[in-house]
């Protein structure tokens, strides 16, 4: 959040309601249009990292048939705002603020066509897939793992026994530093010191949407394969993420994901619900 | 790759003869129906697939099921309210709910013989050009293909019946009969929900793909959900087709009667789509657990993965479904007096509705350039991530169907003035119900934050009790606080803006819109097989085809439903006429064939 931005645009529409409306009327179309780009300051600069252009496109699509409801929403407003409309292309005294909005429409359109050849090449935007789906089953080491059932092996040691529970974890900690922190970072952010190098970034695994919502066979199959495993729907993937059947054990793989648990307080997802 | 290792279903029949009498039996009555060329073809040399000229047999096929569907859920929910408010009419004795009943009713006996043909035509079609599918299909649910069409018959008899028998039987038995027809037809969807949910999570089958127990087959993970969701998805889309009708009507009226009229009939229409609406989004989360409970990889498929963008188009459609019903409600209190008392909150009530609505909106897998991602610092952004994830989903969607309820109860008491001595306690008592369930789902979703997933699904489900709670309470205080309530003056129906007509029409096309793409959903997330992880897809057409291609496949079935529907409408509209009588002179007079409508 940018605090200061979206301050000062509740003290500029307040200033408006308070003071600019003691010398000139306001009607709805005007409110409704000091809305819109309130919104949509708030929305452009108000948040901190700032938000991608499709996102904004959508809000602002929201907002606008919203407006554009209420608008319309009582039979005697909309006849106020149409008459106002009428009254601005024809009576007499608008003459120039007639002729500066035509000429301000076409220019903002120039404007805006200006800006837009004039940014820097990039690359075109694409809707990553977060989470492809898994294969029903894999191949590790010449075993058929089903991940639909799959589970943790290890995980009942947390209650059965909390010696060897705790040394696998312990194990699961060094594995974890050995190989993935220099991706994945020291706290589990996805911001690693290769982190900067990477599209898409690697995982940050404090985050809610990620290892939280999971379940423990889906990350098996993650570190496993990596990223030459991941669906051929959805591509390019262009993941930087190791296939790590090449380097580590299953019960290695195992161990890493309870430390990645029990680093960041999460509980895995729960295979299959009652029926 | 290393994946699919289950074997793929060979189409054999083997087993005890008399197994293979009901398919014969199916096979036999589903040839009877279509005849033709599939008569002269030995099975065992039936291709797995056929190809048509310039058309995808998969993209007809789409198009002809889809179809099928829309029509058969408007036949199957019609009847439902239709008998509603016969009886209400019945019990009431007022004329005028007869006559609205027997409004919609008009509008079955059309859309029926659309429903049968588009039947045929989609097993013509299934035999046609995926035999393999078929018959495997016809192996597995053969003993369900006798009662289906025995179920159809009586389906046929009931509704005619019904229709031809209005106001020519006694009440009774003609709401018996329209009971019945509900039954029967409600039973036919359940039989034809199991094949269908089979293909998505099959059950009750061996490893090698052959039936172990019928019962399981037909009761898979997502028969009852998809049972539930489309029972009242269905009575949904019908009511919005049912008041499009009436705004259809009403903007060709030409009498101050016929507008009240279809004024009436517009209003009880989207009336009843929206009581449907505001539970499907529970029964639609249901379903969606089901299915990630069956299999995880079909869940992520369908809300994170592949399709997760197809659910952000949903939820924009939904999103623009609660605002054009509550858009319509407030232009409706345009007909009552002493609603201008309301007006004020108007505002305030579309703000929460636009606020959920982008919440509802927001996307989980963010469109960014490689620039926006890494201001982002990855591919979530941490506000927004906030925002893409069931919880906060739950609680904006809970949020809306409150605000929608809100709506109604103003509209209710838009001319109402409470006489009771308990006014202002009554009114205190309904708001602090009201801040108390908002807090508490509003903490529901926060809270939901910080639990592991188990827990957090959990949570939704004091949410939506909450939610009906707060409902339910409500509407009945306010039953005692409006007993005698003084009135400002009576309910002018037909004085009503054209725009809230139109509104009934963009609800009516947005419903049609959202059950094609969800249609879709169902049948693509499975990707390239036939009976998930059972029997592949190894046909051409065995990719998933990009979102814009299916949205426009999506798009030219609802233009199709659509005319269709206007020749329903206007063959509805025949019986309303005058006779036609030749005049002397001018081969007919164009007065005497414009509407001219009946007695409100
Ligand atoms: C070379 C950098 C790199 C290393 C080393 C690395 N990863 Fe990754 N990892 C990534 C990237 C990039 C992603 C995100 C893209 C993706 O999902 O494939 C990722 C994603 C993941 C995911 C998926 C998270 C989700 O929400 O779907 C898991 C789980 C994971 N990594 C675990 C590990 C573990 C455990 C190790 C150590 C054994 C490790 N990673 C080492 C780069 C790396
Ligand atoms: C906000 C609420 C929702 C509304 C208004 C809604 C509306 C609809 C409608 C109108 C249909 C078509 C019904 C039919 O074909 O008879 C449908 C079908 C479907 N919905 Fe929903 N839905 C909602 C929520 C959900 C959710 C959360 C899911 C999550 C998985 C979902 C999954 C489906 C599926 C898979 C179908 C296809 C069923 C079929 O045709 O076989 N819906 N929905």
């Amino acid at each position: 959040m940018n605090l200061f931005v979206l301050l000062g645009i509740a003290a500029v529409m307040v200033l408006i309601q308070q003071v600019l409306t003691r010398w000139i009327q306001l009607n709805r179309i005007a409110w409704l249009g000091i809305w819109w780009v309130a919104l949509w300051a708030a929305f452009s600069y108000g948040i901190n990292p700032p938000l991608p252009n499709s996102i904004i496109v959508l809000f602002m699509a929201i907002i606008t048939i919203a407006l554009m409801a209420y608008l319309s929403a009582d039979n005697e407003e909309l006849e106020e705002a149409r008459q106002s409309i009428v009254r601005f292309m024809v009576a007499q005294e608008y003459r120039i603020a007639l002729v500066i909005v035509l000429l301000v429409i076409p220019a903002a359109v120039a404007a805006w066509t200006y800006a837009s050849m004039n940014e820097a090449p990039q690359p075109p935007s694409s809707g990553r897939t977060i989470h492809p789906p898994p294969p029903s089953s894999i191949t590790f080491a010449g075993n058929s793992i089903d991940l639909a059932t799959a589970n943790n092996p290890y995980r009942e040691l947390e209650h059965t026994d909390e010696a060897a529970f705790a040394a696998h974890v312990a194990n699961g900690r060094r594995i974890y530093f050995q190989n993935c922190f220099y991706c994945h970072g020291d706290n589990m952010q996805g911001a690693g010191m290769f982190a900067h190098g990477y599209d898409p970034l690697p995982a940050n695994f404090n985050d809610a949407t990620t290892i939280a919502m999971l379940q423990e066979s889906y990350l098996f199959w993650r570190i496993a394969k990596g990223a030459p495993g991941l669906p051929s729907e959805s591509t390019p993937w262009s993941s930087a993420m190791p296939a790590w059947e090449l380097f580590l054990t299953e019960e290695e793989i195992w161990d890493v994901i309870l430390f990645l648990y029990e680093y960041t307080g999460y509980e895995p997802r729960a295979q299959g619900m009652p029926h | 790759m290393t994946t699919d290792s289950i074997p793929v279903v060979r189409t054999t029949c083997q087993g005890a003869w008399w197994r293979g009498l009901p398919a014969g039996l199916a096979a036999f009555v589903l040839l009877a129906l279509v005849a033709g060329p599939a008569w002269g073809m030995p099975q065992e040399a039936a291709p797995e697939y056929r190809a048509l000229p310039f058309i995808s047999s998969r993209v007809l096929m789409w198009a002809v099921a889809e179809l099928h569907l829309m029509f058969a859920a408007f036949v199957l929910a019609v009847p439902m309210f239709a008998l509603v408010i016969e009886f209400i009419g019945y019990r009431t004795g007022d004329k005028r709910y007869d006559q609205l009943a027997y409004d919609f009713t008009k509008l079955l006996s059309v859309s029926f013989s659309f429903t049968a043909t588009l039947g045929a035509l989609l097993t013509f079609g299934l035999l046609v050009f995926y035999p393999a599918l078929t018959q495997y299909l016809v192996k597995i649910f053969s003993w369900t293909f006798l009662p289906y069409v025995l179920l159809f018959f009586l389906e046929a008899f009931f509704l005619y019946a019904y229709y031809y028998g209005w106001g020519k039987l006694s009440p009774r038995l003609h709401l018996f009969i329209g009971l019945m027809l509900n039954l029967v037809g409600t039973a036919i969807m359940f039989i034809a929900n199991a094949w269908l949910t089979f293909m998505n999570t099959p059950n009750g089958i061996d490893d090698m793909g052959n039936l172990t127990s019928l019962w399981e087959a037909i009761n898979n993970y997502t028969w009852m959900p998809i049972n539930i969701h489309r029972l009242i998805a269905n009575v949904a889309f019908g009511g919005a087709i049912g008041a499009a009708y009436g705004a259809f009507k009403f903007l060709g009226a030409k009498t101050l009667a016929a507008k009240a009229h279809y004024d009436w009939m517009g209003y009880i229409g989207i009336f009843v789509a929206i009581c449907a609406l505001l539970p499907l989004p529970f029964a639609g989360y249901w379903l969606g657990v089901e299915i990630y409970a069956y299999d995880q990889s079909l869940g992520i498929t369908l809300m994170g993965g592949t399709f997760s963008w197809l659910f952000i188009v949903q939820a924009v459609l939904i999103g623009n479904l609660f605002l054009a019903a509550n858009y319509y409600l407030w232009l409706s209190m345009a007909r009552i007096p002493g609603a201008e008392r309301f007006r004020g909150f108007i505002k305030y009530l579309l703000g929460v509705i636009t606020l959920c609505f982008i919440v509802w909106a927001t996307p989980h897998s963010l469109v960014a350039t490689v620039e926006e991602a890494r201001a982002m610092g990855g591919s979530h952004h941490p506000i927004l991530n906030v925002l893409g994830v069931m919880s906060a989903k739950n609680t904006a969607v809970n949020l809306l169907i409150l605000t929608t309820y809100v709506s109604f109860l103003l509209y209710r008491r838009a001319n109402k003035e409470a006489t009771v001595s308990w006014a202002r306690i009554g009114n205190w008592i309904q708001f602090g119900i009201f801040a108390v369930v908002v807090i508490y789902v509003v903490f529901l979703g926060v809270y939901g934050y910080f639990v592991d997933a188990q827990t957090r699904i959990g949570l939704s489900r004091p949410q939506v009790l909450s939610v009906l709670f707060a409902m339910a309470s409500v509407t009945v205080i306010d039953l005692f606080l409006f007993k005698n309530a003084k009135s400002r003056g009576e309910i002018v129906w037909g004085k009503i803006s054209a725009r809230s007509q139109y509104a009934l029409f963009f609800l009516a096309i947005t419903f049609t819109w959202l059950m094609g793409l969800m249609g879709y959903v169902r049948a693509g997330m499975r990707q390239h097989w036939h009976v998930y992880g059972v029997m592949r897809d190894t046909s051409v057409d065995a990719f998933t085809p990009t979102l814009g291609f299916a949205g426009g496949v999506v798009s030219a079935i609802v233009i199709v439903f659509f005319l269709l529907i206007a020749i329903v409408f206007f063959l509805a509209g025949l019986s309303g006429r005058k006779d036609w009588t030749p005049k002397s002179g001018s081969r007919w007079n164009e007065e005497e064939t414009t509407v001219s409508t009946e007695p409100a």
